[in-house]
């Protein structure tokens, strides 16, 4: 009786898990609202709302503590939220907890694992408590260690694997069940480059038809795999977008390099005259090279303008290189201000306070 | 009943992929064993209560050992992150992993069978003390198996597990012996005489199975199950 029972209800799950893939694109299947958690005093995740669609790989960007794990915690049911509401697969969080874990596959911050079990031991009592039906389980194992390249150490133990196998164990484990969620909490850390490629080819394929969810601190992963970002700093989302668009919000004054053959008099009373030159540093001279960084309004092709001007004056250019915003300053933009705006008040409190002495 | 058997397969497997099963199972038998016998022959008498009198102090010792890793590794190596974000229910796991525990205790004592065959070649034991002691001694020891499963919920340290364990196991036997008895004031005295896990422990001991014992054994058991079931859960109280 209970048999038949848990059959059928697997057969429910499954099937809408089919249907989630059919209709992959575009819908929705994660979506935050005002999500809050506090450890005692400090706040780890401060009214953090979004949303996210099936197809999309998520990038969760953010310096160390910024609240990425606990997000990622709150999300898998792992611990529970002090305020706000979620829902994953159109399942609530706290109401559902059980239906949103089915829909879920996780991978924890450095991929624990039981040390004393075996591989194929290890991902079969996954199947087990994942709750496949046993004509499927040989099937997902052999898909998932094909997957994620596991054929050299099926035979091996836990114990004896390498870190970036044990990465791989912990991503074939979240993928088991064929989950239309991937989160992963920094899948890439602690591997070798050439390793770190393989993970990142791995989480853009399966972001084909799935939502992956996936934190970093490394910011070229990001542009490397994720179709939208999100920057979260001090449990807040500061940013969200795909990564053109942030980059393009980065986009302010034009820097510009430049090296020049002739006198520097000349050359500097020239660039005072220019309008679109808001500011000039001479950098250094080399062989009567003069070199220049030059900050220019926004759009104002400046580049172009100087070298029109080199030609005009019969110097010779020798250097000209225009600086791109990339996603490295919209991060630093983000994440540091708050920062440096805590140093600025302490170091004017320190000066306050050694005026009073 | 599917998760509670899955846990309770892994959990049971790794005590024989570990050392843990057989260190424990050769020591037991070893250290009981040699405790028995050694005062059996001067006894002169073929019967097993000195064995049995023996056990509650050498369970002291040797559940808490059982116990201690079930959650404070999961919590130490983070697979804890993993097992309980599985659709699964938290009181699964505790009562999977229980029964995993009191599987190895009772393969023990299964295997300390010997000594009770041992005795019947010497004489004549009554079989139905013996029989009644096994079954008091896998309660009592079921009992000791929830207390320090759940001790083991409350660290992330083994070590910090196996010593809780012990502590709270050793209140629970001594608040029951006549020595504590005596000294606690008249309103405390019948709360103490039930709590004792001892008490219960040595009627038994004397052929009676009632079901006041067992009960309370049970019952026992039942409470640090779910103890150990709000203290895993303590992760997601706001």
């Amino acid at each position: 009786m209970e048999k038949t029972e848990t059959n059928f209800f697997e057969e429910i799950v499954f099937s809408t898990t089919e249907k989630n893939e059919q209709r992959a694109h575009n819908k929705k299947m994660i979506e935050v609202r005002e999500l809050t958690k506090s450890y005692g005093p400090t706040v780890a995740v401060n009214k953090v709302s979004f949303e996210a669609h099936a197809g999309e790989v998520l990038g969760f960007l953010g310096p160390n503590g910024a609240g990425k794990t606990t997000t990622m915690r709150i999300l898998t049911c792992y611990l529970a939220a002090d305020a706000g509401s979620a829902t994953v697969a159109g399942y609530d969080i706290f109401e559902a907890s059980i239906e949103v874990r089915k829909q879920i596959g996780y991978l924890p911050e450095s991929a624990p694992l039981y040390t004393d079990m075996g591989v194929l031991e290890y991902l079969n009592f996954m199947t087990q408590v994942r709750q496949l039906p046993k004509s499927q389980r040989k099937e997902r194992i052999r898909s998932v260690i094909d997957t994620c390249g596991l054929e050299d150490v099926i035979q091996k133990d836990i114990s004896e694997l390498s870190k970036g196998y044990r990465q791989r164990l912990g991503l074939a484990q979240s993928l088991i069940h064929d989950p239309p969620i991937l989160i992963l909490d920094e899948p890439t850390s602690g591997l070798d480059p050439s390793q770190i490629i393989e993970i990142r080819n791995l989480i853009r394929d399966i972001g084909q038809e799935k939502l992956v969810l996936f934190s970093t601190h490394i910011l070229s992963e990001v542009s490397a795999t994720c179709s939208r970002i999100l920057i979260i700093n001090n449990g807040k989302i500061v940013a969200n977008g795909t990564p053109d668009e942030l980059a393009s919000q980065a986009k302010g004054e034009e820097i510009v390099h430049i090296g020049i053959r002739g006198t520097q008099e000349a050359v500097e009373a020239k660039l005072d005259e220019l309008d679109f030159v808001s500011q000039w540093t001479h950098v250094e001279t080399v062989d009567g090279i003069v070199g220049y960084q030059i900050n220019a309004a926004q759009d104002s092709n400046a580049a172009e303008a100087l070298f029109h001007v080199v030609v005009k004056n019969g110097w010779s250019l020798t250097e000209l290189r225009q600086e791109s915003a990339d996603l490295e300053d919209v991060f630093l933009n983000l994440t540091d201000k708050e920062q440096t705006h805590v140093q600025n008040q302490r170091s004017a409190e320190q000066a306050d306070d050694s005026n009073d002495a | 009943m599917t998760n509670i058997t899955a846990i309770f397969k892994k959990e049971f497997r790794s005590y024989f992929n570990s050392p843990i099963a057989y260190i424990f199972i050769t020591f037991f038998l070893g250290l009981s064993s040699w405790l028995f016998f050694r005062g059996f022959f001067f006894g002169n008498q073929a019967e097993m209560r000195g064995f049995f009198g023996l056990m509650p102090w050498i369970f002291l010792f040797f559940i808490p050992a059982v116990t201690m890793k079930l959650w404070a590794e999961e919590k130490k190596i983070g697979t804890i992150e993993i097992l309980m974000t599985l659709p699964i229910r938290d009181y699964e796991v505790v009562v999977g992993k229980f029964l995993a525990s009191f599987a190895l205790l009772i393969v023990t004592v299964l295997l300390s069978l010997v000594i009770p065959f041992s005795v019947m070649y010497f004489g004549d034991p009554d079989g139905g003390t013996i029989f009644a002691g096994y079954i008091g001694l896998l309660l009592m020891g079921a009992a000791y198996l929830a207390i320090g499963l759940f001790t083991s919920t409350l660290t992330e340290n083994q070590i910090i597990a196996f010593i809780l364990g012990i502590f709270t196991c050793f209140v629970l036997l001594i608040i029951g012996e006549d020595i504590v008895l005596f000294n606690t004031p008249d309103w405390l005295f019948p709360i103490f005489s039930y709590l004792g896990l001892g008490a219960h422990y040595s009627s038994i001991l004397r052929g009676v199975l009632d079901s006041r014992d067992i009960i309370y054994y049970l019952s026992l058991i039942g409470f640090f199950l779910y103890l150990s079931t709000l203290a895993v859960e303590s992760r997601k109280w706001r």
